[in-house]
Protein backbone atom coordinates (compact mmCIF):
# COMPACT_ATOMS: atom_id res chain seq x y z
CA UNK A 1 0.00 0.00 0.00
CA UNK A 2 1.44 3.28 -0.95
CA UNK A 3 1.94 6.07 1.84
CA UNK A 4 -0.36 8.49 0.73
CA UNK A 5 -3.52 6.29 -0.27
CA UNK A 6 -6.43 5.00 1.47
CA UNK A 7 -7.07 1.18 1.15
CA UNK A 8 -10.83 1.77 -0.21
CA UNK A 9 -13.37 -1.31 0.15
CA UNK A 10 -16.48 -1.03 -0.88
CA UNK A 11 -18.58 -3.91 0.62
CA UNK A 12 -22.16 -5.73 -0.43
CA UNK A 13 -23.97 -8.37 1.49
CA UNK A 14 -23.23 -10.21 -1.68
CA UNK A 15 -20.06 -9.33 -2.55
CA UNK A 16 -16.58 -7.39 -2.44
CA UNK A 17 -17.50 -4.80 -4.77
CA UNK A 18 -14.69 -2.55 -5.01
CA UNK A 19 -10.96 -2.63 -3.29
CA UNK A 20 -8.46 -0.66 -4.00
CA UNK A 21 -5.99 2.59 -3.29
CA UNK A 22 -7.58 5.61 -3.72
CA UNK A 23 -6.83 9.17 -3.02
CA UNK A 24 -9.25 10.36 -1.36
CA UNK A 25 -13.09 9.65 -0.70
CA UNK A 26 -15.97 11.69 0.03
CA UNK A 27 -18.92 9.65 2.41
CA UNK A 28 -22.15 10.45 3.07
CA UNK A 29 -22.22 10.20 6.29
CA UNK A 30 -25.67 10.72 8.55
CA UNK A 31 -24.44 14.05 9.56
CA UNK A 32 -22.99 15.25 6.61
CA UNK A 33 -20.69 14.24 3.79
CA UNK A 34 -16.77 13.48 5.12
CA UNK A 35 -14.01 13.29 2.87
CA UNK A 36 -11.44 10.55 4.29
CA UNK A 37 -7.39 11.39 3.36
CA UNK A 38 -4.53 8.80 4.56
CA UNK A 39 -3.98 9.33 8.53
CA UNK A 40 -7.74 10.58 9.10
CA UNK A 41 -9.09 9.69 12.72
CA UNK A 42 -10.29 6.23 12.90
CA UNK A 43 -14.44 6.74 12.91
CA UNK A 44 -17.57 4.55 12.59
CA UNK A 45 -20.53 6.33 10.84
CA UNK A 46 -23.46 5.49 9.75
CA UNK A 47 -24.17 6.34 5.80
CA UNK A 48 -27.23 7.84 4.44
CA UNK A 49 -28.48 7.11 1.06
CA UNK A 50 -26.52 9.05 -1.27
CA UNK A 51 -23.44 9.09 -3.41
CA UNK A 52 -19.68 7.91 -2.33
CA UNK A 53 -16.72 10.03 -4.51
CA UNK A 54 -13.56 8.44 -5.34
CA UNK A 55 -10.95 11.33 -6.14
CA UNK A 56 -8.20 10.78 -8.40
CA UNK A 57 -5.66 13.46 -9.28
CA UNK A 58 -7.89 15.90 -7.60
CA UNK A 59 -10.69 14.77 -9.72
CA UNK A 60 -13.91 12.45 -9.10
CA UNK A 61 -12.99 9.66 -10.91
CA UNK A 62 -15.89 7.39 -10.20
CA UNK A 63 -19.40 7.75 -8.33
CA UNK A 64 -21.39 5.23 -6.59
CA UNK A 65 -24.84 5.53 -5.42
CA UNK A 66 -25.31 3.41 -2.00
CA UNK A 67 -28.68 2.81 -0.27
CA UNK A 68 -27.70 3.11 3.25
CA UNK A 69 -24.66 1.58 5.06
CA UNK A 70 -22.08 1.60 7.40
CA UNK A 71 -18.75 3.21 7.07
CA UNK A 72 -15.65 2.39 9.32
CA UNK A 73 -12.30 4.59 8.92
CA UNK A 74 -9.23 3.99 10.18
CA UNK A 75 -5.95 5.66 10.02
CA UNK A 76 -5.38 3.53 6.44
CA UNK A 77 -8.33 1.99 5.37
CA UNK A 78 -11.81 2.88 4.69
CA UNK A 79 -14.49 0.56 5.12
CA UNK A 80 -17.90 0.85 3.78
CA UNK A 81 -20.96 -1.93 3.97
CA UNK A 82 -23.62 -0.79 1.80
CA UNK A 83 -26.86 -2.34 1.57
CA UNK A 84 -26.92 -1.74 -2.11
CA UNK A 85 -24.36 0.01 -4.86
CA UNK A 86 -24.23 0.50 -8.10
CA UNK A 87 -22.22 3.01 -9.84
CA UNK A 88 -24.28 6.41 -10.70
CA UNK A 89 -23.86 5.80 -14.40
CA UNK A 90 -25.77 2.78 -14.49
CA UNK A 91 -28.58 3.96 -13.10
CA UNK A 92 -31.72 4.21 -15.42
CA UNK A 93 -33.98 7.02 -14.42
CA UNK A 94 -36.81 5.61 -15.95
CA UNK A 95 -36.73 2.61 -14.37
CA UNK A 96 -35.72 4.49 -10.76
CA UNK A 97 -38.96 6.42 -11.57
CA UNK A 98 -41.09 3.33 -11.85
CA UNK A 99 -39.62 1.71 -8.61
CA UNK A 100 -40.82 4.47 -6.90
CA UNK A 101 -44.34 4.58 -8.05
CA UNK A 102 -44.20 0.65 -7.73
CA UNK A 103 -43.21 1.44 -3.69
CA UNK A 104 -46.22 4.13 -2.74
CA UNK A 105 -48.51 2.39 -4.39
CA UNK A 106 -47.40 -0.95 -1.88
CA UNK A 107 -47.26 1.23 0.80
CA UNK A 108 -50.96 2.10 0.25
CA UNK A 109 -52.03 -1.54 -0.18
CA UNK A 110 -49.76 -2.82 2.77
CA UNK A 111 -52.75 -2.16 4.89
CA UNK A 112 -51.90 -2.71 8.52
CA UNK A 113 -48.91 -5.27 7.30
CA UNK A 114 -46.43 -3.67 9.53
CA UNK A 115 -43.44 -5.99 7.81
CA UNK A 116 -44.94 -5.18 4.10
CA UNK A 117 -45.21 -1.55 4.89
CA UNK A 118 -41.71 -1.03 6.67
CA UNK A 119 -40.07 -2.89 3.45
CA UNK A 120 -42.26 -0.42 0.72
CA UNK A 121 -40.95 2.66 2.80
CA UNK A 122 -37.23 1.64 2.50
CA UNK A 123 -37.63 0.76 -1.00
CA UNK A 124 -39.77 3.88 -1.62
CA UNK A 125 -36.70 6.19 0.50
CA UNK A 126 -33.91 4.11 -1.88
CA UNK A 127 -35.68 5.34 -4.98
CA UNK A 128 -36.02 8.80 -4.17
CA UNK A 129 -32.57 9.20 -3.00
CA UNK A 130 -31.68 7.70 -6.25
CA UNK A 131 -33.41 10.48 -8.00
CA UNK A 132 -31.90 13.35 -5.77
CA UNK A 133 -28.72 11.74 -6.31
CA UNK A 134 -28.81 11.85 -10.32
CA UNK A 135 -30.11 15.90 -10.16
CA UNK A 136 -27.60 16.76 -8.06
CA UNK A 137 -24.04 16.40 -8.90
CA UNK A 138 -21.81 17.78 -6.68
CA UNK A 139 -18.30 18.15 -7.18
CA UNK A 140 -16.18 17.84 -10.28
CA UNK B 1 -40.10 -67.37 -21.83
CA UNK B 2 -42.38 -64.69 -19.58
CA UNK B 3 -40.15 -64.57 -16.94
CA UNK B 4 -36.62 -63.14 -20.06
CA UNK B 5 -38.96 -60.43 -20.75
CA UNK B 6 -39.60 -59.19 -16.93
CA UNK B 7 -36.12 -59.01 -16.62
CA UNK B 8 -35.87 -56.88 -19.88
CA UNK B 9 -38.51 -54.46 -18.47
CA UNK B 10 -36.55 -54.34 -15.38
CA UNK B 11 -33.44 -53.31 -16.31
CA UNK B 12 -34.69 -50.81 -18.61
CA UNK B 13 -36.60 -48.92 -15.72
CA UNK B 14 -33.48 -49.38 -13.40
CA UNK B 15 -31.64 -48.18 -16.17
CA UNK B 16 -33.84 -45.25 -17.45
CA UNK B 17 -33.96 -44.40 -13.35
CA UNK B 18 -30.20 -44.15 -13.24
CA UNK B 19 -30.04 -41.41 -15.99
CA UNK B 20 -32.29 -39.08 -14.16
CA UNK B 21 -29.98 -39.71 -11.15
CA UNK B 22 -27.01 -38.71 -12.99
CA UNK B 23 -28.51 -35.99 -14.22
CA UNK B 24 -29.57 -34.78 -11.08
CA UNK B 25 -25.88 -35.39 -9.51
CA UNK B 26 -24.72 -32.96 -12.83
CA UNK B 27 -27.09 -30.01 -11.95
CA UNK B 28 -26.44 -30.39 -8.23
CA UNK B 29 -22.67 -30.17 -8.83
CA UNK B 30 -23.45 -27.52 -11.05
CA UNK B 31 -25.39 -24.91 -8.58
CA UNK B 32 -23.13 -26.13 -6.36
CA UNK B 33 -20.12 -24.53 -7.65
CA UNK B 34 -22.03 -21.44 -7.85
CA UNK B 35 -23.21 -21.60 -4.18
CA UNK B 36 -20.16 -22.06 -2.78
CA UNK B 37 -18.39 -19.37 -4.44
CA UNK B 38 -21.63 -17.21 -3.46
CA UNK B 39 -21.11 -18.20 -0.02
CA UNK B 40 -17.62 -17.17 -0.12
CA UNK B 41 -17.97 -14.00 -2.33
CA UNK B 42 -20.54 -12.96 1.37
CA UNK B 43 -18.42 -13.44 3.61
CA UNK B 44 -15.94 -10.04 3.84
CA UNK B 45 -19.60 -8.11 4.63
CA UNK B 46 -20.21 -10.22 7.72
CA UNK B 47 -16.80 -10.31 8.54
CA UNK B 48 -16.32 -6.84 9.07
CA UNK B 49 -19.58 -6.28 10.05
CA UNK B 50 -18.68 -8.79 12.81
CA UNK B 51 -15.56 -6.64 13.42
CA UNK B 52 -17.46 -3.17 13.87
CA UNK B 53 -20.11 -4.76 16.05
CA UNK B 54 -17.42 -5.71 18.17
CA UNK B 55 -15.96 -2.67 18.91
CA UNK B 56 -19.59 -1.01 19.82
CA UNK B 57 -21.25 -3.98 21.35
CA UNK B 58 -18.14 -3.21 23.79
CA UNK B 59 -18.62 0.31 24.14
CA UNK B 60 -22.11 -0.19 24.45
CA UNK B 61 -22.07 -2.85 27.48
CA UNK B 62 -19.50 -0.63 29.14
CA UNK B 63 -22.01 2.33 29.56
CA UNK B 64 -25.05 0.07 30.26
CA UNK B 65 -27.21 1.19 28.08
CA UNK B 66 -27.21 -1.58 25.26
CA UNK B 67 -30.19 -1.82 22.78
CA UNK B 68 -32.82 -4.69 23.51
CA UNK B 69 -31.32 -6.45 20.26
CA UNK B 70 -28.40 -6.69 21.96
CA UNK B 71 -28.96 -7.07 25.63
CA UNK B 72 -31.88 -9.28 25.23
CA UNK B 73 -35.69 -8.49 26.27
CA UNK B 74 -34.69 -9.39 29.80
CA UNK B 75 -36.34 -12.48 29.90
CA UNK B 76 -36.43 -15.40 28.20
CA UNK B 77 -39.81 -17.36 28.20
CA UNK B 78 -40.42 -17.78 24.71
CA UNK B 79 -38.14 -19.01 22.12
CA UNK B 80 -38.16 -18.68 18.76
CA UNK B 81 -36.80 -21.19 16.15
CA UNK B 82 -35.80 -20.26 12.65
CA UNK B 83 -35.36 -23.36 11.14
CA UNK B 84 -33.77 -23.68 7.16
CA UNK B 85 -34.90 -26.54 5.30
CA UNK B 86 -35.35 -27.19 1.21
CA UNK B 87 -37.98 -26.97 -0.72
CA UNK B 88 -37.37 -30.12 -2.53
CA UNK B 89 -36.12 -33.72 -1.24
CA UNK B 90 -33.77 -36.04 -2.64
CA UNK B 91 -31.31 -34.67 -0.71
CA UNK B 92 -30.00 -37.59 1.61
CA UNK B 93 -30.07 -36.69 4.80
CA UNK B 94 -30.12 -33.02 4.62
CA UNK B 95 -33.69 -32.28 5.89
CA UNK B 96 -33.96 -35.56 8.39
CA UNK B 97 -30.70 -34.02 9.99
CA UNK B 98 -32.27 -30.62 10.54
CA UNK B 99 -35.41 -32.19 11.90
CA UNK B 100 -33.18 -34.20 14.37
CA UNK B 101 -31.07 -31.19 15.96
CA UNK B 102 -34.72 -29.44 16.05
CA UNK B 103 -36.65 -31.80 17.56
CA UNK B 104 -33.86 -32.15 20.40
CA UNK B 105 -33.20 -28.19 20.85
CA UNK B 106 -37.52 -28.28 21.25
CA UNK B 107 -37.58 -31.03 23.71
CA UNK B 108 -35.20 -29.50 25.97
CA UNK B 109 -36.39 -26.11 26.02
CA UNK B 110 -39.68 -27.60 26.52
CA UNK B 111 -38.15 -29.79 29.49
CA UNK B 112 -36.95 -26.00 31.02
CA UNK B 113 -40.55 -24.45 30.42
CA UNK B 114 -40.44 -22.67 27.62
CA UNK B 115 -42.54 -21.86 24.98
CA UNK B 116 -41.86 -22.51 21.82
CA UNK B 117 -42.41 -21.03 18.28
CA UNK B 118 -41.25 -22.34 14.74
CA UNK B 119 -40.94 -20.62 11.71
CA UNK B 120 -39.99 -22.85 8.99
CA UNK B 121 -38.38 -21.82 5.69
CA UNK B 122 -38.32 -24.69 3.47
CA UNK B 123 -41.33 -27.20 2.28
CA UNK B 124 -39.30 -30.17 3.89
CA UNK B 125 -38.92 -28.93 7.04
CA UNK B 126 -42.94 -28.27 7.22
CA UNK B 127 -43.46 -31.78 6.77
CA UNK B 128 -41.57 -33.17 9.34
CA UNK B 129 -42.29 -30.89 12.14
CA UNK B 130 -45.78 -30.59 11.38
CA UNK B 131 -46.65 -34.16 12.94
CA UNK B 132 -45.61 -33.55 16.22
CA UNK B 133 -45.12 -30.05 16.78
CA UNK B 134 -47.73 -28.50 14.14
CA UNK B 135 -49.04 -26.72 16.88
CA UNK B 136 -45.64 -24.42 17.05
CA UNK B 137 -45.33 -23.93 13.77
CA UNK B 138 -46.10 -19.91 13.17
CA UNK B 139 -45.51 -19.82 9.38
CA UNK B 140 -43.50 -21.64 6.54
CA UNK B 141 -41.95 -19.71 3.90
CA UNK B 142 -41.52 -21.41 0.90
CA UNK B 143 -39.22 -20.71 -2.07
CA UNK B 144 -37.06 -18.74 -0.58
CA UNK B 145 -34.20 -19.96 -2.54
CA UNK B 146 -35.26 -19.89 -5.97
CA UNK B 147 -33.38 -19.89 -8.13
CA UNK B 148 -31.02 -18.71 -5.75
CA UNK B 149 -30.65 -17.16 -2.43
CA UNK B 150 -31.49 -13.31 -2.42
CA UNK B 151 -30.44 -10.70 0.31
CA UNK B 152 -33.94 -8.92 -0.19
CA UNK B 153 -35.40 -12.19 1.25
CA UNK B 154 -33.15 -12.73 4.08
CA UNK B 155 -34.18 -9.07 4.82
CA UNK B 156 -37.65 -10.02 4.64
CA UNK B 157 -37.16 -12.68 7.27
CA UNK B 158 -35.24 -10.88 9.62
CA UNK B 159 -37.98 -7.88 9.39
CA UNK B 160 -40.72 -10.92 10.35
CA UNK B 161 -38.56 -11.71 13.33
CA UNK B 162 -37.88 -8.55 14.76
CA UNK B 163 -41.37 -7.40 14.69
CA UNK B 164 -42.20 -9.82 16.35
CA UNK B 165 -39.08 -9.24 18.95
CA UNK B 166 -39.91 -5.82 19.12
CA UNK B 167 -43.99 -6.80 19.55
CA UNK B 168 -42.82 -8.91 22.92
CA UNK B 169 -44.35 -12.24 21.22
CA UNK B 170 -40.69 -13.69 21.46
CA UNK B 171 -37.42 -12.77 23.74
CA UNK B 172 -34.62 -15.73 22.50
CA UNK B 173 -34.42 -16.54 18.76
CA UNK B 174 -32.23 -19.27 16.91
CA UNK B 175 -31.65 -20.09 13.29
CA UNK B 176 -30.72 -23.73 13.30
CA UNK B 177 -29.15 -24.35 9.35
CA UNK B 178 -26.95 -26.75 7.89
CA UNK B 179 -23.36 -25.32 7.82
CA UNK B 180 -21.29 -26.13 4.96
CA UNK B 181 -18.03 -27.68 5.30
CA UNK B 182 -17.69 -29.62 1.77
CA UNK B 183 -19.42 -31.07 -0.58
CA UNK B 184 -20.00 -34.36 2.01
CA UNK B 185 -20.35 -32.87 5.10
CA UNK B 186 -22.85 -30.54 6.62
CA UNK B 187 -23.10 -29.47 10.03
CA UNK B 188 -26.46 -28.55 11.48
CA UNK B 189 -25.72 -26.04 13.44
CA UNK B 190 -27.80 -23.52 15.57
CA UNK B 191 -26.86 -20.26 16.17
CA UNK B 192 -28.60 -17.67 18.17
CA UNK B 193 -29.86 -14.40 16.71
CA UNK B 194 -31.57 -12.34 19.42
CA UNK B 195 -30.02 -11.33 21.55
CA UNK B 196 -26.79 -11.17 19.91
CA UNK B 197 -24.16 -12.87 20.85
CA UNK B 198 -20.44 -12.08 19.42
CA UNK B 199 -18.47 -15.11 17.93
CA UNK B 200 -15.62 -16.18 19.77
CA UNK B 201 -12.47 -15.15 18.24
CA UNK B 202 -10.29 -18.11 17.08
CA UNK B 203 -7.29 -18.81 18.54
CA UNK B 204 -5.94 -18.57 15.24
CA UNK B 205 -6.84 -14.73 15.34
CA UNK B 206 -5.68 -13.68 19.07
CA UNK B 207 -3.00 -12.01 17.91
CA UNK B 208 -4.74 -10.37 15.34
CA UNK B 209 -7.87 -9.65 17.82
CA UNK B 210 -5.71 -7.55 20.57
CA UNK B 211 -4.75 -5.16 18.03
CA UNK B 212 -8.03 -4.52 16.50
CA UNK B 213 -9.39 -4.00 20.86
CA UNK B 214 -6.57 -1.49 20.90
CA UNK B 215 -7.77 0.26 17.31
CA UNK B 216 -11.35 0.00 18.75
CA UNK B 217 -10.65 1.97 21.96
CA UNK B 218 -10.02 5.10 19.86
CA UNK B 219 -13.04 4.93 17.54
CA UNK B 220 -15.08 8.10 17.44
CA UNK B 221 -18.97 7.57 17.04
CA UNK B 222 -21.47 9.39 14.38
CA UNK B 223 -23.84 9.74 15.21
CA UNK B 224 -23.53 8.35 18.19
CA UNK B 225 -22.92 4.30 19.55
CA UNK B 226 -26.40 3.97 19.95
CA UNK B 227 -27.32 5.29 16.97
CA UNK B 228 -25.16 3.26 14.84
CA UNK B 229 -25.66 0.69 17.15
CA UNK B 230 -30.15 1.17 16.73
CA UNK B 231 -29.06 0.68 13.04
CA UNK B 232 -26.34 -2.03 12.77
CA UNK B 233 -28.14 -4.21 14.81
CA UNK B 234 -30.97 -4.88 12.44
CA UNK B 235 -28.92 -5.38 9.81
CA UNK B 236 -26.45 -7.36 11.15
CA UNK B 237 -29.90 -10.10 11.71
CA UNK B 238 -30.23 -9.55 8.12
CA UNK B 239 -26.81 -10.69 7.19
CA UNK B 240 -27.06 -13.62 9.66
CA UNK B 241 -30.01 -14.61 8.17
CA UNK B 242 -28.43 -14.13 4.30
CA UNK B 243 -25.58 -15.88 5.19
CA UNK B 244 -27.31 -18.98 6.83
CA UNK B 245 -29.55 -18.98 3.68
CA UNK B 246 -26.33 -18.90 1.47
CA UNK B 247 -24.54 -22.11 3.74
CA UNK B 248 -27.53 -23.92 3.79
CA UNK B 249 -28.19 -23.99 -0.01
CA UNK B 250 -25.00 -24.79 -0.61
CA UNK B 251 -25.21 -27.54 1.72
CA UNK B 252 -28.32 -28.43 0.56
CA UNK B 253 -26.58 -28.82 -3.36
CA UNK B 254 -23.71 -30.80 -1.41
CA UNK B 255 -25.93 -32.71 0.06
CA UNK B 256 -28.19 -33.33 -3.04
CA UNK B 257 -24.90 -34.30 -5.46
CA UNK B 258 -23.52 -37.06 -2.96
CA UNK B 259 -27.05 -38.59 -2.85
CA UNK B 260 -27.54 -38.85 -6.12
CA UNK B 261 -23.86 -39.85 -6.69
CA UNK B 262 -24.65 -43.00 -4.67
CA UNK B 263 -28.28 -43.63 -5.90
CA UNK B 264 -26.63 -43.62 -9.66
CA UNK B 265 -24.09 -46.19 -8.42
CA UNK B 266 -26.35 -48.55 -6.66
CA UNK B 267 -28.23 -48.45 -9.85
CA UNK B 268 -25.92 -49.24 -11.60
CA UNK B 269 -24.54 -52.40 -9.24
CA UNK B 270 -28.69 -53.57 -9.37
CA UNK B 271 -28.09 -53.31 -13.55
CA UNK B 272 -24.81 -55.61 -13.42
CA UNK B 273 -27.02 -57.88 -10.86
CA UNK B 274 -30.03 -57.90 -13.25
CA UNK B 275 -27.67 -58.60 -16.04
CA UNK B 276 -26.29 -61.28 -14.55
CA UNK B 277 -29.55 -62.99 -13.66
CA UNK B 278 -30.46 -62.53 -16.84
CA UNK B 279 -28.59 -64.41 -18.81
CA UNK B 280 -28.38 -67.02 -16.54
CA UNK B 281 -31.95 -67.31 -17.17
CA UNK B 282 -31.78 -67.28 -20.85
CA UNK B 283 -28.66 -69.86 -21.39
CA UNK B 284 -30.91 -72.22 -18.74
CA UNK B 285 -33.52 -71.59 -20.99
CA UNK B 286 -31.18 -72.57 -24.11
CA UNK B 287 -30.18 -75.21 -22.44
CA UNK B 288 -33.90 -76.94 -22.14
CA UNK B 289 -34.43 -76.23 -25.52
CA UNK B 290 -31.36 -78.26 -26.40
CA UNK B 291 -31.96 -80.93 -23.82
CA UNK B 292 -35.51 -81.49 -25.93
CA UNK B 293 -34.37 -81.09 -29.22
CA UNK B 294 -31.84 -83.94 -28.53
CA UNK B 295 -33.53 -85.89 -26.68
CA UNK B 296 -36.60 -85.94 -29.47
CA UNK B 297 -34.04 -86.85 -32.06
CA UNK B 298 -32.53 -89.79 -30.12
CA UNK B 299 -36.43 -90.89 -29.81
CA UNK B 300 -36.44 -91.20 -33.41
Amino acid sequence: MADNAVQFELVSPEKLLLSEDVEMVVVPGVEGDFGVLPGHAPMISTVRPGVIHVFEGGSVKTRIFVAGGFAEVTTERCTILAEEAVALDDIDRAGVEKDLQDANEDIRDAGGDATQLALAEARADTARAKLVSLDNLVYQ
Amino acid sequence: MANLKEFRVRIASVKSTQRITSAMKMVAAAKLRRAQEEAIAARPYSERMERMLGSLAQSAAASGNAPPLLAGSGKDHTHLLVVMTTDRGLCGGFNGSVGRVTRQKILSLRAEGKEVKLLIVGRKGRGILRAEFGNMIIDTLEDTARPAPRFETAVEIAQRVRTMFEAGEIDVCTIIYNKFISALTQEVTPQQLIPFALPEADASDAADTDTEVAANAAYEYEPDEQEILTDLLPRNLSVQVFRSMLESFASEQGARMTAMDSATRNAGDMINRLTIQYNRTRQAAITTELIEIISGAEAL
